[in-house]
């Protein structure tokens, strides 16, 4: 291992933090509708997916030796630079989660970038056209197609499935929905974790210790699978509650149907080159399932502060991203300025999130947040 | 600046056809396996139902395991 300097150990430390709320963060992608519908006990989801995430971590690498350089300048990127893109993405990732809001991680992860390069190397080091065709049209279209794929298939499992008796029926879903939650698990960490491997590298490289194009090195591959695992392991609950209760009410049918589109359409954009959030493709899928069964079911109340979660998502953590650049790129004080606020600003979150506490016992009982309008105050 | 319409096209269509068929095979199964239930109550055997059943679990085992070679590049490269 070569020798680095102690802000290039802040900033591999600071990518880890991220890659961990990555995983708290999304959980609930693979594991909400598991959980929701009884498939799979809250405890066991958390801890399949954590194990597949690890493994999907080891299995592929290609995201993470593409990640960083189509959409920024990754010649002018600098550990500052990265170290506060990372601080915008960690802080936006931890307030949505407060509220229970699945916003997607990596477009907080491209949004802290954007705005971190833009402030600290100007507005050339952004590839705009290149965060329109390759971010911006897959965070409409995949949640679009998921939904449809979702509504269809939850449709024709009810038509077929109606004049079967309902107990035989339930519990083959019950299975199958366990191997299709490992898939979307393995499938995002084949994606997520990657992306902070892919971010890890571009700081060795902008310092010289790895070459041009390096692939990621062992200890980056197996750091990173970690800390997404161990992040998944703890269960983000308010997300997951958001997710597989709040949304729409979902049976053993529904959660198959939606967790088997979802990993129809992140391998198959991944397998294409779409850089595509999974969180994204799962809310449009769990969307598509509650329409499939019945309209009246989807509560649209939430499914409208996801949408604007979303759009909100990326300029917001380029926003903090931004400012995080304008004084860490000010030399070594102004990093540890950076870092001490996003320290104070963590610790308050985790402070708020103790006053109601959402855990592995209570995800499933919800009978305040049941009523649409009651929606976004109980959540905070 | 360059869309590519076509792969996006491709991720449609491809998407929404394997969940599609994968969720009828694997409810075909699962509505076979509930007939057998009901033929043994009865005091039939369902070995037609059962067979049925684990021909369409087999098939989504399959798509399963393509699509798992699909996201490991060391597998086809």
């Amino acid at each position: 291992m070569a020798h680095f300097s102690l802000l290039v150990c802040v900033v591999i430390i600071t990518a880890l933090v991220f890659d961990f709320t990555n995983g708290f963060h999304d959980t609930a992608n693979a594991m909400a509708t598991s959980i929701a519908t009884g498939a799979l006990r809250p405890k066991v989801a958390v801890l399949i997916s954590g194990v597949f995430n690890l493994a999907g971590a080891f299995l592929s690498t290609k995201v993470a030796q593409t990640i960083s350089s189509g959409i920024v300048n990754d010649k002018l990127a600098t550990p500052a630079i990265i170290f506060a893109g990372l601080v915008g993405a960690i802080l936006w990732n931890l307030v949505t989660w407060l509220v229970g809001l699945p916003s997607s991680s990596s477009h907080a992860l491209f949004g802290g970038l954007i705005g971190a390069v833009w402030v600290g190397a100007g507005i050339n080091g952004v590839h705009f056209d290149q965060v329109i065709s390759k971010i911006l049209l897959p965070a409409v279209a995949s949640p679009i197609i998921a939904g449809i794929a979702a509504m269809i298939a939850t449709y024709l499992a009810y038509r077929l499935s109606q004049r079967a008796q309902e107990g035989p029926v339930t519990s083959g879903f019950r299975h199958g929905q366990t191997i299709t939650a490992s898939l979307v698990s393995l499938a995002h960490g084949t994606n997520d974790a990657q992306k902070t491997m892919g971010v890890i590298t571009l700081t060795l490289i902008s310092t010289g210790a790895l070459a041009s194009g390096a692939a990621p090195p062992y200890w980056v591959i197996a750091s990173a699978g970690l800390a997404i695992g161990l992040g998944t392991y703890t269960g983000g609950w308010r997300i997951i509650r958001t997710m597989g209760n709040r949304l729409t009410d979902i049976a053993p049918p529904q959660g198959f149907a939606a967790e088997t589109s979802s990993a129809a359409v992140i391998l198959s954009s991944a397998n294409l080159g779409f850089a595509l959030s999974t969180t994204h493709v799962v809310a449009g899928s769990v969307l598509g399932t509650g329409l499939g069964r019945r309209l009246a079911e989807v509560r649209w109340s939430v499914a409208g502060q996801m949408a604007l979660a979303w759009l909100l998502t990326l300029p917001a953590a380029a926003a903090v991203g931004a400012v995080a650049a304008a004084v860490a790129v000010r030399g070594t004080p102004g990093v540890v300025v950076i870092g001490l606020v996003a320290l104070a600003v963590a610790a308050a979150v985790y402070a708020l999130s103790r006053r109601e506490p959402v855990t592995a016992n209570n995800v499933n009982d919800l009978p305040p947040a049941r009523a649409p309008h009651a929606a976004l105050g109980t959540a905070t | 600046m360059y869309i590519d319409w076509s792969a996006l096209g491709e991720v449609a269509v491809f998407s929404i056809g394997v969940s599609v068929g994968v969720v009828v095979i694997f409810t075909l199964g699962v509505v076979a396996l509930s007939y057998r239930e009901t033929e043994t109550d009865r005091g039939g055997d369902g070995t037609l139902a059962l067979t049925g059943a684990v021909l369409c679990f087999a098939a989504c085992a399959a798509v399963v395991v393509y699509s798992i070679y699909l996201i490991v590049p060391q597998l086809h490269h």
